[in-house]
C-alpha cells in the first residue's frame, strides 16, 4: 500500500492540516507503513460478524428538558485571544 | 515518608505523626530536586497545594476525611483543571486554562486529596514512549538513557521516583499498563464506563478510560474508590454500584482459574521478561490459584483493529481544534482555511498529525467499509475471544510488555514499531475489559510487567490477585537507584 502525492493533499484536506511539500515524500512513507499494518485486517474472515461500535450495549440517557447548567460564555471566551463584543474573530469568509 | 503505602499515610495524618502540610512538603521539595532529572512533572500547583493540604489538616483534626484526606497525588495533564494550565503534552494547547475541574479531578477534590501539579505525556496521550510530549520526554528513574513509556510516562516516572503519593493516568491502547510495567509500578485501567471521562480530554472515545498508577496494588484500590463513580455528565459512564475494592484484597486465591493465553507467549517476548512473568505466575500456583491454558485466537489482529479505530476517532475528536474559540491560532491567516491548516500544522505534533491523516483516510468516501466497518467487525471477534475465555477462567494473565523500557530513540523513525509495543495491552481497549499491570522482577536492572486482565467490571478480582501476589513477593517494593 502506497499513498500518491494526490492522495496525501486530499488527506491533509480532508484532515485541516498543512503539508509541507519538503515532507509529503517522508510523511506519505510513513502514512503507507501504517496502513500496510491495518491492511493485514483483510485477511481476517468477518463473513456475518456484527461491527462493534463500542464496549457497552446501553442507550443513551434522557434528562429533563431544563436548563441544568448556568452560562459561562465569558469565562469560556476569556480562552481566546481573538474576541469582540461576545463574538469570536476570524478572517473574513464573505465577500 | 515518601515510601510509605497511601494506607499508611492515612494512620500517619490521623494519629498526628505529621500533617498533610509537612508531607506535601516534602513531596514539593522532592519535586523540586528530582523533578528536573525525570521531567516528570510538567506543572507544579505549590501555593494551591498548601492551602488543600491546610484545609484538609483542618477536616483531619476534627476527625473527619476519608482514606484519601491530605494524601498528595499528581493529575495527568490530560485531566482539566480549574486555572491550571492543561496542555495535553501539546503546543496546541499550551495556553490552556480551563475554567472547569475533570470529574476525576473533583472527587480527588472532594475526598480531601492534594493536588501537588500536572505529570507530563505523549501529546494527546498518542505514543508509547512519551518522546511525541511538547515539553520533552520523560526520563525513565530506573535509567534515564532509557523511555519510561507512554502515554502516561509521566505519571509512571513520578510515582517510580515517589513524586507524589500517587498519580492518576489514562489508557486507550496500553497508557496506563505499559509505562507502569516499564517504570515498575502497578497500574489499573478500569472497565470501560467505569471512570468518568468528563474533563478528560478525548482522544479515542470508545477506548479511553481513566485509572489509577500508585505504589502497589492496595493503593490502586484505594485510588479506583475514589475515581470510580456515576456520571450524568459522561453519557458512557455506568450507573453501577462501586464495590468495596479493600474488602476484598486479602481474599484467597486458592481455586482461582488463571487463563494464560498461549498467544501472549510467542515469538516477539523477550525470554528474560517470560522468565519474570512464569516466576509471578508460579508464586500464584504456589498460592493454590489453578493456571489454565487458553488461546484468544484473533490476539494478532488487535494491533492493526486499534490502528484504524483509534485514529478514526480521533480525527474526529481532534476537529475541534480549529484555532478558534481556544488553542494554538496562526499568526496573519490569509483567510480561514489557511488559519485551519496552519494552526493545526503548528500546533499538532508529528504523531498527532499522521495519526488524524489515518482516521481520515480510513473513514473516507470508499474506504470505510474496507477499513472502518472491518476493524469494527474484528473488533467484535476479538471481544468474542475473550468472552470465551471468561467462561473457563477467572482472570487471564500475561506479560505486559514484550521487552523492558528501550533506549530513547530507539523507534522513533518507526511508527510501527513504535505500535507494536502495546501488542499485549490493546485488546483489552477493544473489548473495554479492565487490565492491570503489577511489576513481576527485573531485566537487566530494568522493570518488568505481568498483565492480569479481567472479565467486565471485575477490578476487584484483579486487585485481588495482584494484592495477593505482592504479599507474597517483593517486586512492587523495588526501587530505582540513586534516590534516597
Amino acid at each position: 500500500m502506497s499513498l500518491d502525492k494526490d492522495q496525501i493533499h486530499k488527506l491533509a484536506t480532508l484532515s485541516r492540516i498543512a503539508i509541507d511539500e519538503a515532507t509529503l515524500e517522508s510523511v506519505g512513507e510513513r502514512l503507507s507503513a501504517v496502513l500496510d499494518l491495518v491492511d493485514q485486517l483483510q485477511a481476517a474472515d468477518t463473513t456475518g460478524v456484527e461491527p462493534m461500535a463500542h464496549p457497552l450495549q446501553t442507550t443513551q440517557k434522557l434528562r429533563d428538558d431544563v436548563v441544568s447548567e448556568p452560562n459561562h460564555q465569558e469565562a469560556f471566551q476569556t480562552l481566546s485571544d481573538s474576541m469582540h463584543d461576545g463574538l469570536y474573530l476570524v478572517p473574513k469568509v464573505i465577500e | 515518608m515518601h515510601n510509605m503505602s497511601i494506607a499508611e499515610l492515612g494512620l500517619g495524618l490521623r494519629s498526628k505523626t505529621f500533617s498533610s502540610r509537612e508531607l506535601t512538603e516534602h513531596f514539593l521539595r522532592r519535586i523540586a530536586t528530582l523533578n528536573p532529572r525525570y521531567n516528570a512533572v510538567i506543572t507544579v500547583t505549590e501555593e494551591s497545594a498548601l492551602a488543600s493540604a491546610e484545609r484538609s489538616d483542618e477536616q483531619l483534626r476534627n476527625g473527619a476525611g476519608g482514606d484519601l484526606c491530605g494524601i498528595p497525588v499528581l493529575h495527568k495533564d490530560i485531566f482539566c483543571t480549574r486555572n491550571v494550565r492543561t496542555s495535553c503534552g501539546s503546543k496546541m494547547l499550551d495556553n490552556f486554562i480551563p475554567p472547569y475541574d475533570a470529574t476525576v479531578v473533583e472527587n480527588f477534590a472532594d475526598a480531601g486529596a492534594v493536588m501537588l501539579g500536572k505529570t507530563n505525556m505523549d501529546e494527546f496521550a498518542m505514543g508509547s514512549s512519551n518522546e511525541t510530549s511538547f515539553y520533552g520526554p520523560v526520563k525513565n528513574p530506573w535509567d534515564i538513557t532509557r523511555v519510561p513509556g507512554g502515554s502516561s510516562g509521566g505519571s509512571a516516572a513520578a510515582v517510580a521516583a515517589r513524586l507524589g503519593a500517587a498519580a492518576t493516568a489514562t489508557d486507550t491502547g496500553g497508557s496506563i499498563r505499559q509505562p507502569a510495567a516499564l517504570c515498575g509500578v502497578s497500574g489499573l485501567k478500569p472497565t470501560y464506563g467505569r471512570v468518568s471521562r468528563w474533563g478528560m480530554i478525548a482522544f479515542a472515545s470508545s477506548l479511553d478510560q481513566a485509572g489509577p498508577i500508585a505504589k502497589s496494588a492496595e493503593d490502586c484500590a484505594i485510588l479506583l474508590q475514589c475515581m470510580a463513580s456515576y456520571d450524568p455528565r459522561d453519557s458512557t459512564s455506568v450507573e453501577r454500584a462501586v464495590p468495596d475494592y479493600r474488602a476484598t484484597l486479602n481474599d484467597s486465591v486458592a481455586g482461582v482459574k488463571i487463563g494464560i493465553p498461549k498467544e501472549y507467549f510467542s515469538d516477539g517476548l523477550d525470554p528474560s521478561v517470560e522468565a519474570a512473568v512464569m516466576d509471578s505466575l508460579a508464586a500464584l500456583r504456589e498460592l493454590g490459584a489453578e493456571l489454565v491454558d487458553i488461546s484468544l485466537p484473533n490476539s494478532h489482529l488487535s494491533v492493526p483493529a486499534y490502528y484504524v479505530i483509534a485514529p478514526a476517532e480521533a480525527s474526529a475528536n481532534l476537529s475541534r481544534f480549529d484555532g478558534v474559540r481556544y488553542g494554538h491560532r496562526c499568526d496573519n491567516p490569509v483567510d480561514l482555511e489557511d488559519m485551519y491548516r496552519r494552526s493545526r500544522a503548528e500546533g499538532f505534533g508529528e504523531e498527532v498529525q499522521r495519526r488524524i491523516l489515518i482516521g481520515s483516510y480510513c473513514l473516507s468516501a470508499g474506504y470505510y467499509d474496507a477499513y472502518y466497518r472491518k476493524a469494527q467487525q474484528v473488533r467484535q471477534l476479538i471481544r468474542q475471544d475473550f468472552v470465551n475465555a471468561f467462561e473457563q477462567v477467572d482472570i487471564i494473565m500475561g506479560p505486559t510488555c514484550p521487552s523492558p523500557a528501550f533506549k530513547f530513540g530507539a523507534k522513533g523513525d518507526d511508527p510501527v514499531a513504535m505500535y507494536l509495543e502495546d501488542i499485549y495491552t490493546i485488546a483489552t481497549n477493544l473489548a473495554g475489559l479492565p487490565g492491570m499491570s503489577v511489576p513481576c522482577g527485573l531485566v537487566d536492572g530494568n522493570p518488568a510487567g505481568i498483565q492480569l486482565i479481567g472479565n467486565y467490571f471485575d477490578e476487584a478480582s484483579l486487585l485481588n490477585v495482584a494484592h495477593r501476589l505482592q504479599q507474597a513477593t517483593d517486586w512492587h517494593k523495588l526501587q530505582p537507584g540513586g534516590l534516597d
